[in-house]
């Protein structure tokens, strides 16, 4: 056998500096990393990259910052299996392994001109809130922008600064629902698709941007269709297991569709056929 | 036809030898009663040209069942990609083993493409061998059209009587040919002998199931909600033979492991088959191909399906090793016939 290095290969990895760590829920840290050399991420929102610790392994991490927030990428990682485990002990100023940006992201020149309506449910905030602050970043050339956010309780809330700076934008609607919470919780309790109904919108001119788990899907996608906006705008983010990332190792088929590298947003024309997607 | 020449059956044992001495030469072997392997030989003495299936296609030497794929440095914080491979000559491959290295060929090439896939498949000739007759009752090859060469080779042999006619393909193999001095010319009588052979396949390889072979991707695409794949669920044990000895099936796993010296380690690619339970599963729990008819379902559609929308043909070679391989008797003919019957029926 001859040995030789490879000098492109979808599996090459950067190295990505840990530049700070923080605490945002009891199971969920969110990282600021730097790529080595100073070199841009240059990521789409909606994109993700895979994440690598040397011996443990890699899995597939959604970018939850604007590709306008420079200098530095953030990952909110909730602490459930191998990798995420691992990284959760990691500190600032360690190393982790970065592969990306993978994938397709939210299309944003489709979405330029137009009124958007964010619905979020649980960790779907993570990857969205990268198109939320792009598209907060550049607000003038989007119309209306709605920003729906369900999760189970008001203690797995995440980004709860930005979330109140949001709510006080006078650019932005927001509204925020909880399955359930405390007597002190003084919003809205209820599930997402609640919220839907009442927004005001021209459905003609609105996109639908839904993230959330995949038992959320459908429902939202009822209630959005109940309020004419058309198929053709409704885009989301689809999870599925990951290891190669780049559409070739056939662990996040949906159906014919690789999750990776056709999707993981998909617009739900292309979508509400597969019988595996929703 | 001046790219047809031909080798005498005596002289083959020579010609292996000659080529063995300076590469690796890959041949099918026979391992029992009824089954063989491609394996290292070093002379034509342990080749069985008469061969029927070999447990695993040849893929095997494209897509290794482990191989490295990174090779990390802890302390330096450093991955490089890294290839290992070697100079292979593979000796007497079917035609429908042939289109299934066809098939790998076009997934690995896709963009982003895959260079330790395509850099070791470089490093690899290829020596086809014709089929007259059928392997056995499992195989569907005239079914899917594969019982003639599609292209795929270097050189081709076709064994007719005392002698193999061999169609040179490329200049790699024309090279190898020359190397062995052992070759001749062919004549007017070899070509219509071929002719000949070539007409008398016509007759032994008929289509083995009742279904034209461009019906076979709307009859899947009917069938996405079929009673079939619950029967056949029913009876999955999830074992992934099916997978593993299919000559288009490429899904795998990627595993870290580390050295004894706890600092470097390897980034491995493993076969991996969306047969077993948690292939679709997440790090959360959800699992989104939790039953194994649906596993079944998807399994079939990547061969009759889903490629033909993506690469205008079909996965699936007929080459009859996943029904010779399912300890649980789920036979690909059968399954095609429930689903035509139960089209039929609708």
């Amino acid at each position: 056998m001859d040995k030789r290095e490879i000098r492109k290969s979808p599996y090459d990895i950067k190295q990505g500096k840990i530049l700070d760590v923080k605490q945002m829920t009891e199971s969920e840290k969110s990282f600021k990393i730097a790529l080595q050399g100073g070199d841009l991420l240059d990521h789409d929102p909606g994109q993700f990259v895979m994440v690598s610790i040397p011996g443990i392994g890699d899995a597939p991490i959604s970018i939850s910052s604007s590709p306008t927030q420079r200098g530095y990428f953030e990952l909110v990682v909730r602490n459930v299996g191998k990798l995420t485990g691992a990284l959760h002990k990691m500190e600032a100023g360690d190393t982790v392994g970065i592969r990306g940006p993978l994938g397709n992201g939210f299309p944003i020149r489709l979405l330029e001109g137009n009124d958007l309506m964010f619905v979020a449910g649980g960790l779907g905030i993570v990857p969205l809130r990268s198109l939320i602050n792009y598209v907060n970043d550049n607000r003038r050339n989007f119309g209306k922008v709605s920003i729906l956010l369900g999760c189970k309780s008001p203690t797995e809330m995440l980004f709860h600064e930005e979330l109140s700076h949001w709510e006080e934008r006078l650019d932005v609607n927001f509204s925020v629902t909880v399955d359930s919470a405390a007597p002190d919780w003084r919003g809205n309790v209820g599930m997402i698709t609640s919220l839907i109904p009442g927004v005001d919108l021209d459905s003609k001119r609105t996109f639908a941007i839904v993230v959330g788990p995949p038992v959320m899907y459908k429902f939202v996608i009822n209630e959005l269709l109940a309020k004419n906006i058309p198929e053709s705008q409704i885009y989301m983010s689809l999870e599925r297991h990951m290891k190669c990332g780049v559409g070739v190792c056939g662990h996040c088929q949906i159906g014919g569709s690789y999750c990776c590298k056709d999707g993981p947003v998909f617009c739900y024309t292309k979508v509400k056929n597969n019988i595996e997607a929703l | 036809m001046e790219n047809l020449v031909i080798l005498k059956k005596e002289d083959l044992n020579d010609f292996v030898m000659q080529i063995a001495r300076t590469k690796k030469v890959v041949a099918p072997v026979k391992k029992g009663v009824k089954s063989f392997a491609f394996e290292e030989v070093t002379s034509g003495e342990r080749i069985d040209l008469d061969y029927t299936s070999t447990i695993l296609p040849p893929k095997k030497y494209f897509l290794p069942q482990k191989e490295t794929i990174v090779e990390y440095d802890k302390s330096k914080k450093k991955w490089t990609p890294t290839l290992y491979s070697e100079e292979i000559v593979l000796f007497g491959v079917h035609t429908c083993d042939l289109f299934g290295i066809q098939c790998l060929d076009i997934i690995f090439s896709e963009n982003p493409k895959d260079f330790n896939y395509i850099l070791r498949k470089n490093r690899i000739l290829i020596i086809g061998l014709e089929c007259s007759n059928y392997c056995d009752e499992n195989a569907s090859c005239a079914l899917m059209d594969n019982h003639n060469p599609n292209g795929g080779y270097d050189l081709f042999f076709t064994e007719i009587d005392d002698r193999f006619i061999i169609h040179v393909n490329t200049y790699h193999g024309e090279k190898l040919i020359n190397k062995t001095g052992l070759c001749t010319k062919a004549d007017k009588r070899d070509i219509s002998e071929l002719r000949l052979l070539k007409e008398r396949k016509r007759n032994v390889f008929k289509n083995e199931v009742d279904i034209p072979y461009a019906e076979l991707k709307p009859l899947f695409e009917k069938s996405m909600k079929s009673k079939v794949w619950d029967e056949i669920g029913e009876k999955c044990v999830s074992c992934g033979n099916c997978t593993n000895v299919c000559p288009t099936c490429y899904c795998f796993d990627i595993i870290d492991d580390i050295n004894l010296d706890l600092n470097t380690g390897t980034r491995t690619r493993v076969w991996d088959s969306c047969q077993n339970g948690s292939f679709a599963e997440v790090a959360g729990g959800e699992n989104f191909r939790e039953d194994r008819g649906e596993r079944q379902r998807h399994r079939l559609n990547r061969k009759f399906n889903y490629p033909v929308s993506k690469f205008r043909r079909y996965f699936c070679t007929g080459c009859g090793r996943c029904t010779r391989a399912c300890v649980a008797g789920i036979d690909l003919k059968e399954t095609i016939n429930s689903l035509i019957e139960e089209k039929k029926g609708n």
